[in-house]
């Protein structure tokens, strides 16, 4: 049972801080839970089908084709957390704005949205299909009695992952608006950059990237990876005890290029009269608690 | 396309699971040049190679063999478990 928790719960736990930080950094945008929502049982449903087909996707390329799936799902992420902050740095000051006249959202951010739920259902797809392929395991070789103890670990992983991103969403919640981007923001060009070197290591274990220096530092004994702390901020900003050569040059060049693309496009939109590409719609319930619209239950 | 492969020298280790344990406890293996590990699950259930200490995380369905590419690496020893029957499947990696 114990085993079951424990994988469930890390594979559910990445997922679980990405879907937190994405309702976070997309605070006021209409629709989100919709398409937030949407991303999760895409990827839900896209991780069984990976699960299923694991055997054969295991033998394509030369029999890299985990890896290269791996390294392909990461990169789309990273490319739709890099245009996300894009677009904030264009319309974080209307989004403010939109706080500020309260009860209502942003609704032109239904673009970014669906860049975002495609982040969300990508970790879905990876980490699902692993907790599931493991639960199958314990399920084929395992008698009945130890089905039911796979069944309640499974859900207390599950429960626990969910907890661990909710309360990653709430805690962000409390910063305050005038801020609570500029932290998402750099939370999500962070862990753009974490996926980025991840998906060099799926490249490096294919064995189409060099891996450069192995370990390029270690620092283990001050932080190991597999500590609590040393996981969360493996998920979050891509902590490696032992970093290899090609996992940093990964994370440097994706956050230097997203942060100095942002920039480019934030002085760019400054020079010419402020103009606010967003529309701002009113709610339905505009006398409805203002912090927190209906859609925005954390999951 | 991928980059070019090493010499025809590069060594080879073979390790299997079976019964959710590994056939090896310790493996051996060169500092400074790549190698490969061919790993073989004996079992009716999927497996997962799975090492913090070699970056490497990668599934082996039921009666397959997978290729683990290695290296060049660093004298020292490097643990690796089958991360879905971990308390039984772990070895060692020694690099020498």
């Amino acid at each position: 049972m114990l085993a079951s928790a424990i994988i469930v719960f890390r594979e559910v736990l990445e997922a679980s801080l990405i879907i937190g930080l994405v309702l976070a950094a997309t605070r006021g945008i209409a629709g989100r839970g919709r398409w937030i929502g949407l991303g999760v049982g895409v990827g839900c449903a896209g991780a069984a089908l990976v699960a299923y087909f694991a055997e054969n996707l295991a033998a394509l390329a030369q029999g890299a084709g985990q890896e290269l799936f791996n390294a392909g799902i990461l990169l789309l992420a990273v490319g739709m957390l890099g245009w996300h902050h894009i677009w904030m740095a264009r319309n974080a000051q209307s989004m403010r704005d939109a706080f500020k006249a309260l009860g209502r959202s942003v609704q032109a951010g239904e673009k970014t949205m669906r860049g975002l739920a495609v982040v969300v259902g990508a970790a879905l797809l990876r980490e699902g299909s692993e907790a599931i392929l493991f639960l199958y395991g314990v399920a084929a070789s395992e008698s009945e009695s130890s089905l039911r103890d796979m069944v309640m670990g499974g859900l207390g992983g599950l429960g626990l992952g969910a907890l661990c991103g909710t309360a990653l969403y709430l805690g962000l919640l409390r910063i305050s608006p005038r801020y609570l981007f500029t932290v998402t923001g750099t939370l999500i060009v962070l862990l753009a950059g974490s996926m980025a070197s991840q998906a060099a290591g799926m490249l490096a274990q294919a064995d189409w990237l060099p891996t450069l220096a192995d370990p390029l530092w270690d620092t283990s004994d001050i932080l190991t990876r597999n500590s609590p702390l040393g996981q969360l901020l493996h998920i979050l900003v891509g902590y490696d005890d032992r970093p290899t050569g090609i996992a940093l040059t990964a994370y440097v060049m994706t956050v230097g290029a997203i942060a100095g693309l942002a920039r480019a496009v934030k002085n760019q939109w400054k020079q010419p009269a402020p103009q606010t590409p967003l529309t701002t719609v009113e709610r339905s319930h505009p006398s409805a608690a203002p912090a927190i619209p209906s859609n925005q239950a954390p999951r | 396309m991928p980059v070019m492969k090493a010499s025809a020298e590069e060594q080879v280790l073979n390790i299997a699971i079976q019964n959710h344990v590994f056939s090896a406890n310790t493996l051996e293996a060169p500092a400074g040049q790549k190698f490969k590990i061919l790993v073989k699950n004996l079992d009716s259930t999927p497996e997962e190679f799975d090492s913090d200490d070699l970056h490497r995380e990668k599934l082996i369905p039921a009666g397959k063999e997978i290729t683990i590419n290695l290296g060049p690496l660093k004298p020292g020893s490097y643990a690796f478990k089958g991360d879905f029957h971990a308390t039984t499947a772990h070895a060692t990696l020694l690099v020498r």
